[in-house]
């Protein structure tokens, strides 16, 4: 069975925002209509985002890491916001994974928004239904677009590529691949939500050089010598030159 | 969480609704035993139109806490999985036997539906009354287990708050039972009154205990688990946002720990002892107006105690959200 997720790099994300920028322009400018986006440039600004990056300081000065954390619906594998729907407008598909809202069925009541312990889904405050990230299910899915752009727009945005997308349930697939490599690790196992989407730790690079990499010894001239050195107090080109 | 008021009254109201319809047939159950006196038809008809009022305006403020209150009609859709969906149906249909109870008394229209010569007979409004009582319990479960079920909000996550949530409507609507009683100057006053003492009395081990529970309440959830990061110095520099969102307006009561704390005093006072006092002078004093205040100042200060049991939940989301 197919379970499609994000995987997400925190140890190269560098939190330039563009996975929410693009995220927001891909999703607002959909069928779905737009997202909230109140008052942007004013005292107040508010909106829905399906993807948000927070910051947080690891560790005490002067041995502190910054780390950027991209959070956004995990698309659990057991999803605590979809039996407490009372309409059913909240559900999972089954053949991919992915939870998504039928917003013409959604009463706006916010009771699953009560019961992701994530905080993934806002509500729009002007359409008045709960609205969450969809894995850009209209893209990936979209066969007008080139295959390699059949990706959700926060992976395709993402700079550094931090973000990895694909099927957690194939042992081969890129995501798996990386979740078993790197340590990758689900959002508050406590739950038991199962969390598809997984975060793949920071670590540390330490690098060994060894003597022979100091000498080049794959020189075949082997004519390595001290580059000639000028003398110290020779006048500069500035002071040699007048204009 | 924040403190919805369509919840805060849609939760008292059909309590208080409840509670008063248990009444009314506790009466009905005792002179059916011949323990007291057969009420007249109109103290029951009156008495459930009351408590379809309650359960009215109870309906009619939970609406306002949709976004789409014309897709209401949607909610009674996932009854096998959502205790949300299930309070949708119960609520209704236990409108609809508290209806036709009211209109059998009305009718005085009480024909036999079985005896025995060890049972006496039972007349059809017990038999609809007694499928009242156990809808209104269903409905008492469906709505406390809306909070109790999400198992992350801890402080809600526990046999108490079904147990409060009963506790509270029954001794709500026994002490307007009570003061209803009065007015008619009937003889179940007494019998409302002491159980509206006992049953508030009850509330108070109950709500203790909850409270006491919530105050030693251990967090399963941290930052760390919430980020993922085994570190014990964690600090937020920023939530992602400029502005507010949904995030932080939902899950935050956004008052100071002062103000939480005066509510809780609050409703300790006005759920408990007032109306106590209240409702002994009531009965002393044969006193219709005293009964009626207890009434009041218990309804208030349920407002007060569910305001509380909101504000003090604290949702694991709000681990993302250390600086707002």
């Amino acid at each position: 069975m197919t379970q499609l997720a994000l995987v997400i790099d925190l140890n190269v994300c560098v939190g330039c925002h563009a996975c929410v920028t693009s995220c927001k322009q891909w999703n607002t400018s959909g069928a779905a209509g737009s997202l909230m986006d109140d008052n942007p440039y004013g005292k107040d600004p508010t909106g829905t985002f399906f993807n948000r990056v927070q910051t947080y300081e690891v560790g005490e000065f002067p041995n502190t890491e910054t780390i950027h954390f991209p959070k956004s619906c995990l698309h659990c594998e057991d999803p605590p916001c979809v039996p407490v729907c009372p309409t059913g407008a909240s559900y999972k598909r089954a053949e991919d994974g992915i939870v998504l809202v039928d917003y013409d069925k959604c009463i706006g009541c916010k009771y699953c928004s009560w019961a992701c312990p994530y905080g993934a889904r806002e509500i729009d405050e002007k359409q008045k239904v709960m609205k969450k990230c969809t894995l850009c299910v209209d893209r990936i899915y979209d066969l007008t677009l080139p295959e390699a752009e059949r990706k959700p727009a926060c992976v395709l945005a993402c700079p550094t590529s931090a973000r990895l997308y694909g099927d957690v349930h194939d042992p081969e697939s890129e995501v798996s691949r990386a979740i078993c490599e790197s340590g990758g690790y689900p959002l508050m196992p406590e739950w038991g939500t199962q969390p598809a989407n997984h975060y793949l730790p920071r670590r540390k690079t330490r690098i060994k050089i060894h003597a022979d990499e100091l000498t080049r010894v794959d020189n075949p001239l082997k004519k390595d010598g001290h580059l000639p050195e000028t003398d110290k107090n020779a006048p500069f080109l500035e002071d040699s030159t007048s204009w | 969480m924040h403190p919805a008021f369509s919840v805060i009254f849609l939760t008292t109201l059909i309590g208080a609704g409840q509670g008063l319809f248990l009444a009314l047939m506790t009466a009905e159950t005792f002179s059916h035993l011949g323990a007291l006196p057969l009420q007249d038809n109109a103290f029951y008809s009156t008495g459930s139109l009351l408590v379809l009022g309650f359960l009215v305006a109870g309906l009619a403020a939970s609406f306002f806490h949709l976004g789409h209150p014309e897709r209401a009609w949607r909610s009674a859709a996932m009854w096998r999985t959502s205790w949300l969906s299930r309070e949708v149906i119960a609520l209704p249909a236990f409108m609809g036997i508290v209806f036709v109870y009211a209109l059998l008394h009305y009718l005085d229209w009480n024909p036999t539906v079985f005896g025995t010569t060890a049972l006496p007979e039972t007349g059809l409004t017990l038999l609809v009354g007694i499928i009242g009582v156990v809808l209104c319990f269903a409905l008492f479960i469906c709505t406390a287990m809306i909070y109790a079920c999400l198992k992350f909000l801890q402080e809600w996550h526990t046999p108490l708050t079904a147990i409060n949530y009963t506790l509270f409507g029954m001794s709500s609507g026994f002490t307007l039972a009570t003061a209803y009683a009065a007015q008619y100057s009937s003889e179940v006053t007494g019998l409302f009154g002491t159980w509206a003492i006992i049953l508030t009395l009850a509330a108070l081990v109950t709500r203790s205990a909850s409270l006491l529970r919530n105050r030693r309440i251990k967090h399963r959830s941290s930052l760390r688990t919430a980020i993922g990061v085994r570190h014990s110095k964690i600090q937020q520099k920023s939530q992602g946002a400029m502005g507010g969102s949904f995030n932080t307006r939902e899950f935050f009561h956004g008052k100071s720990l002062a103000f939480v704390r005066s509510i809780k005093w609050i409703f300790l006072l006005l759920v408990f002892p007032l109306p106590l006092l209240l409702l002994g002078m009531g009965l002393n004093n044969d006193n219709p107006t005293l009964l009626l205040m207890a009434f009041a100042v218990q309804y208030v200060g349920l407002l007060a105690e569910r305001w509380f049991f909101f504000a003090q939940a604290n949702h694991p989301q709000n681990l993302y959200y250390q600086t707002i």
